[in-house]
């Protein structure tokens, strides 16, 4: 994806304003956050300021953020990569093409997946760079098992195996990059380039430099700079998009939401990603508060709710809270999160004995957990069981596991989609 | 070169996920099946063993299922209920699919 906020850091210069930068929202840590520290949020710090007064020094973003070249960081640290292939010449091949690459990799090889496992464990590398079809052990073992034991480790499949199965198989294991062996000077140089990108990303989620910034961050820093834009924020399924012109918050809309109430509700959010479309100056205006009073509005009543103000059930307007979204998801007849390593579920609603569906919920989703790793297709995104009396349908979402029933009128496709909707409604 | 060939490694091949269906009896007997032979038999016998105790384990939480549907980022898993046994439709899922075939099923 390239430096995300690089688009964003071009609109303050006067630079030519594509259509999109992207970037991962996160929302600070609430639970850390004390009421009356709606503040902290909004006195945007070094970001924001810098840009507003235009104080900040002509580097690239990444490197005033984080206070040094990119340069300088090369020097400071030697990527290792290792290389797996049962073809030795292949291996020596390698070995010559990432010798090549800027930041000058330590490069090991291996000639089979029980070796590279073994050279895993015996030292920190930096990205895997193996080749499919290999006897024994092929590649898509191998990822299997670095999936799991190195779950940060950096991986890139180089194979001649031209078949989108594969390929689909092959990123569902969470692959970083799914490379046909180079045949040509230009591919060899773009499979370099693709490389050399992957080793010098960020080891945090987010986007470099600003990582860990909240939406907050990310509008004051549109608004202090007076741009013009859409803000296009997705959590999920669940999409939001923030009008902004000239500094102003004009509009915001969030499925049935308009105006405040769904600027409000995207606020909620607690993490997501993020694009800056093209202005839309036509946008009638409904927010006609300043962006500082919204925001600093918003955040108190997250800091109140957040210091047990939940009860109460208003909202930032002081309006009654609406029913909770999940509730409204058609034909509900109950829904239950279970956190890992907690007996009990963390919410259940709608059933009184939740204990026999936890169990299930649990047994089901490890049972085709393990069918997923056997079958080297991932883990399981949803599971959905239909029959006459009611429909039922399973999803993961990180470490927490959701089962919801349904109505037995829905069809299996609006189960599947509804648990995917609840379950991003949940960790919202 | 039938001489040489003797002497050459296998090539190493990588299983690839069939479409097809097979169906299975209570005690987890094949009965029928389109999957092509090339498809390792162990998995068939773990797929139908996880389908038919997800099967089980359901009806046991008080759920009479009939239809199970599974869905992999690789792979689509459609199971219908047969008197203990089980019709299990596979259906790989590359990036290319044709969805709409994938939704109908």
């Amino acid at each position: 994806m390239g430096c995300p906020i690089g688009g964003l850091f071009l609109s303050r210069l006067g630079g030519p304003r594509e259509p999109i930068s992207m970037g991962t929202l996160e929302w600070p840590d609430r639970a850390s956050t004390k009421a009356g520290d709606s503040q902290k949020f909004l006195s945007c710090p070094a970001l924001g300021m810098g840009l507003a007064n235009g104080s900040g020094p002509d580097l690239p973003f990444e490197g005033w953020m984080q206070g040094g070249s990119a340069q300088s960081r090369r020097m400071d640290t030697k990527h290792k990569i290792l290389l797996v292939d049962d073809d030795a010449d292949f291996l020596d091949l390698y070995r010559e093409i990432f010798r090549q690459l800027p930041c000058a990799p330590d490069i090991q090889t291996a000639n089979s997946g029980a070796r590279a496992i073994a050279l895993l464990e015996a030292e920190p590398y930096r990205l895997l760079v193996t080749d499919l079809k290999m006897p024994r052990m092929d590649g898509l073992q191998l990822l299997a098992i670095v999936r799991r034991k190195f779950p940060n480790l950096r991986t890139v499949v180089l194979t001649s195996v031209v078949d989108e199965q594969f390929r689909s198989r092959v990123y569902s294991q969470g692959v970083d990059l799914y490379w046909q062996k180079p045949s040509a000077e230009r591919e060899i140089e773009m499979l370099k380039d693709c490389v050399q990108s992957l080793l010098e990303r960020n080891d945090n989620a987010g986007f470099r430099g600003v990582q860990s910034k909240s939406l907050v961050d990310i509008i004051q820093i549109e608004c202090l700079s007076q741009s013009s834009c859409v803000l296009r924020i997705s959590n999920g399924p669940l999409i939001g998009r923030i009008w902004i012109n000239h500094g102003e918050l004009f509009d915001a809309e969030a499925g049935e939401r308009k105006g405040e109430e769904a600027f409000v509700h995207i606020l909620s959010w607690k993490s997501g990603n993020f694009e800056i479309l093209p202005a839309e100056p036509q946008r009638e205006q409904t927010i006609q508060k300043s962006y500082n009073a919204l925001l600093l509005e918003t955040v108190q009543a997250f800091d109140e709710s957040q210091a047990g103000g939940k009860a109460s059930g208003t909202t930032a307007e002081g309006a009654p809270a609406a029913k909770d979204p999940i509730d409204q998801l058609e034909g509900l007849e109950f829904f239950i999160a279970l956190k890992a390593g907690e007996p009990k579920p963390a919410d259940a609603r709608k059933i009184e004995n939740p204990e026999g569906m936890t169990t299930w919920t649990r047994a089901t989703l490890k049972r085709f957990r393990t069918l997923g790793d056997k079958l080297q297709v991932g883990e399981p995104d949803t599971i959905v069981g239909l029959s006459m009396k009611g429909h039922v349908s399973l999803a993961r979402n990180e470490q927490v596991e959701f089962c919801a029933g349904w109505h037995h009128t829905l069809d299996a496709l609006t189960v599947r989609r509804s648990i995917k909707q609840a379950s991003a409604l949940w960790a919202s | 070169m039938g001489l040489l060939s003797l002497f050459s490694k296998p090539e190493p091949t990588l299983v690839r996920l069939p479409s097809g269906s097979f169906t299975v009896d209570r005690s987890g007997r094949v009965v029928v099946s389109t999957l092509p032979s090339s498809f390792p038999e162990h998995l068939t016998d773990e797929i139908s063993r996880h389908v038919r105790e997800a099967f089980l384990d359901a009806k046991e939480a008080g759920m009479n299922l009939s239809e199970l549907v599974i869905h992999y980022p690789g792979l689509k898993i459609v199971a219908r209920e047969l008197r203990g046994g089980a019709l299990i439709f596979l259906v790989p899922i590359s990036l290319a699919s044709n969805t709409s075939f994938i939704k109908r099923l």
